[in-house]
């Protein structure tokens, strides 16, 4: 049990704790400081790929949440044949090797002549997170009460007045939940951005990628563990919507 | 059609798929103002036929008027009625005051008549005072009356109820029984409600229909009802019936002679009041508290059996006797317990006589 636990979080741990290290290598510590912190905030290049980072991760969420979304309603909604093996395929791309989809992606964007580069990035993005929006959306619609929607109709409100009324606000934390989910995602995400990314469009995870390859220094300890945090919390916003709306469920 | 029929149900059919026959042929008129009851066992379709005047389901075949109107192609947003769902469907992020004036709001009734048709529907189920809470903070009870207020404040022609007193426990249960009744009649909007409980159906409603396996069988008032079923199967659902099999053998002036070999045995054929045609196979009824027990052969009445008590069974304020006739037939008697000589002495084993009165037997021709 222990040893699974420091196997588990040493290597986080030693990463985060080396940020704060004095010393150019990262063998031994030398001391407090928050130089690298600095040194990274003040790497023009590292910026540069946070803020395309943030640019894929705020387009592709926009709109792999609004198509997610609708996908999820549909699957909750429409009873139709081969709906099982729909559902499965919508699934698949989360369940698909990464590493395929990334080769998937490049051959189609090569197919349609599209050049590499931020586009190819966010659309790609886009296509991995639709289905785990659809699935949280999904998920969240099977608590929904049904007769709500047939109350709505009943006391005068068309089908659009019911929607924004009574079916969206209930969904609402789950598009939330959904959102920063394919938020942190993309944020995160290296396979499949590496193989899609061209020239001038590399993103946050690639540039530290290519930072280690010179050598590992605290600059990238400092960089990322501030992609560490980035990600934990929004994780938590995340969960804790997810545990309110589901205890307003459950009383109800 | 009668000037005061409201809703004109005719010759609905509902079909799900190719097999489950939900509502089969069903025609009936509801008059307004009128608390009508649909009454019967699970599955027998009163959810559905309901749900067809709403408008949530279309009938395969046959007709619905609504105060004269086809509805036809009429959405349920359409429709002069309203429905109180059986979960209450009250909307969980609204207060009870948005909530209720949820429906006015949706069709743009201006904001000054909202607010005071929203006032005078929670005073009418006394929610004031809940009116800024939320679902949540709610019982079931007052649940309820949001589902109820947010509906009448629409002022409909007819208030759809589907099974509204299910989730309540007893006490409460019987309370809202005398509350809707009141309500009903405060407001004059014609009540349609649909149960699976005999005595809701009784005690609340001005006429019930008893539906089983998707038909009709019997519409009436709560008395004609139970003093009067017209078949077996009403006559064994509403309360408790003593039913026997018999066999019409003459006919004369308004009374059939009927031979029931369980009851008969002792006396020879019965001669029973009875208004219509019947011959062959019928069933011989009576209701146990119509029943009389005795020591002594009561050779008064013309119909009396010998039979030996089985088992006494005290609810307080009556028992039930259950006893078995020397030919094998089973009867049970219900007796008031009027006085603290707990059910008259009788204990399990007593040899007595089980007598009732002709025209107090149903005779049961289906
Ligand atoms: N949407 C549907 N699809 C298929 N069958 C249905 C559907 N709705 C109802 N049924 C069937 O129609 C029959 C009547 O159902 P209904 O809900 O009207 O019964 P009910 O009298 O309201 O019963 P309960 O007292 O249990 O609510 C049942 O056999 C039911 O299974
Ligand atoms: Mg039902």
């Amino acid at each position: 049990m222990g040893g699974t636990f420091f196997f588990l979080y040493f290597p986080i741990v030693s990463l985060i704790a080396f940020s704060f290290n004095d010393s150019k290598r990262n063998i031994t510590w030398q001391g407090f400081t928050l130089r690298y912190y600095e040194k990274a905030f003040e790497n023009s290049q590292l910026h540069d790929a946070f803020l395309n980072s943030l640019t894929v991760a705020g387009v592709s969420t926009t709109v792999s949440t609004i198509f997610g979304t609708m996908l999820g309603l549909s699957l909750y909604r429409f009873r139709f044949p081969a709906q099982g093996p729909f559902e499965g395929m919508v699934h698949l791309p989360i369940v698909i090797p990464e590493i395929c989809m990334a080769v998937a992606m490049v051959a189609f964007f090569f197919t349609v002549e599209m050049p590499l580069g931020l586009t190819t990035i966010t659309v790609s993005h886009i296509a991995f997170s639709i289905p785990f929006v659809a699935v949280v959306i999904r998920a969240r619609m099977a608590g929904f009460e049904q007769s709500l929607e047939e109350a709505s109709y009943d006391l005068g409100a068309n089908q659009w007045q019911t929607f924004w009324n009574v079916t969206f606000p209930y969904m609402k934390p789950g598009m939330v939940a959904g959102a920063l989910l394919a938020f942190t995602l993309s944020l995160d995400d290296f396979v499949i951005t590496f193989f899609t990314s061209g020239p001038g469009s590399t993103t946050f995870p690639i540039k530290i990628y290519s930072m280690v390859r010179f050598s590992v220094t605290p600059e990238v300890n400092a960089a990322s563990t501030v992609l560490i945090v980035l990600t934990l919390a929004l994780t938590a916003v995340a969960l804790v919507i997810q545990s309110r709306s589901q205890r307003k469920i459950d009383h109800g | 059609m009668v000037d005061n029929t409201i809703i004109s149900i005719r010759d609905v059919v509902k079909r799900f798929g190719s097999s489950v026959l939900a509502v089969n042929n069903v025609s009936l008129d509801i008059k307004q103002g009128e608390f009508f009851a649909l009454l019967g066992p699970s599955g027998c379709g009163k959810t559905t036929l309901l749900r067809i005047l709403a408008g949530f389901e279309t009938p395969s075949e046959g007709q619905v008027l609504i105060d004269g109107d086809d509805m036809e192609r009429v959405e349920p947003n359409k429709r002069p009625v309203n429905m109180v769902f059986q979960s209450y469907a009250v909307f969980p992020h609204m207060t009870v005051r948005q909530n209720v004036a949820y429906g006015l709001r949706v069709v743009g009734t201006p904001k000054p008549e909202i607010d005071q048709r929203v006032q005078e529907s929670l005073s009418l189920v006394q929610l004031e005072e809940l009116a800024d809470r939320k679902p949540d903070e709610l019982s079931g009870g007052q649940r309820q009356r949001v589902a109820l207020a947010r509906a009448l404040v629409k002022h409909p022609k007819v208030l759809l109820l589907d099974e509204p007193l299910s989730a309540l426990d007893a006490k409460l249960r019987e309370q809202m029984q005398i509350e809707l009744v009141h309500l009903q009649q405060t407001v004059g909007i014609t009540f349609v409600i649909v149960t699976h409980d005999q005595n809701e159906a009784l005690s609340m409603a001005d006429r019930v229909a008893v539906m089983n396996g998707g038909n009709v069988l019997q519409v009436a008032s709560p008395t004609e009802l139970y003093e009067y079923p017209n078949c077996r199967f009403v006559a064994d659902f509403i309360g408790k019936m003593n039913l026997f099999d018999g066999q019409v053998v003459g006919v004369k002036e308004g009374q059939v002679v009927v031979r029931a070999d369980a009851i008969t045995a002792h006396i020879g054929d019965i001669s029973v009041p009875f208004g219509d045609e019947a011959r062959g196979k019928v069933g011989i009824a009576i209701r146990p508290e119509k029943v009389k027990l005795d020591g002594e052969e009561p050779k008064d009445m013309p119909i009396r059996v010998r039979a030996k008590v089985v088992e006494v069974v005290y609810y307080g304020n009556e028992s039930h006797v259950f006893l078995q006739s020397t030919s094998g037939a089973k009867i049970t008697a219900n007796i008031k317990n009027t006085s603290r000589n707990t059910h008259a002495g009788i204990v399990k084993g007593d040899q007595l006589w089980v007598s009732w009165c002709p025209q107090d037997t149903l005779v049961l021709t289906s």
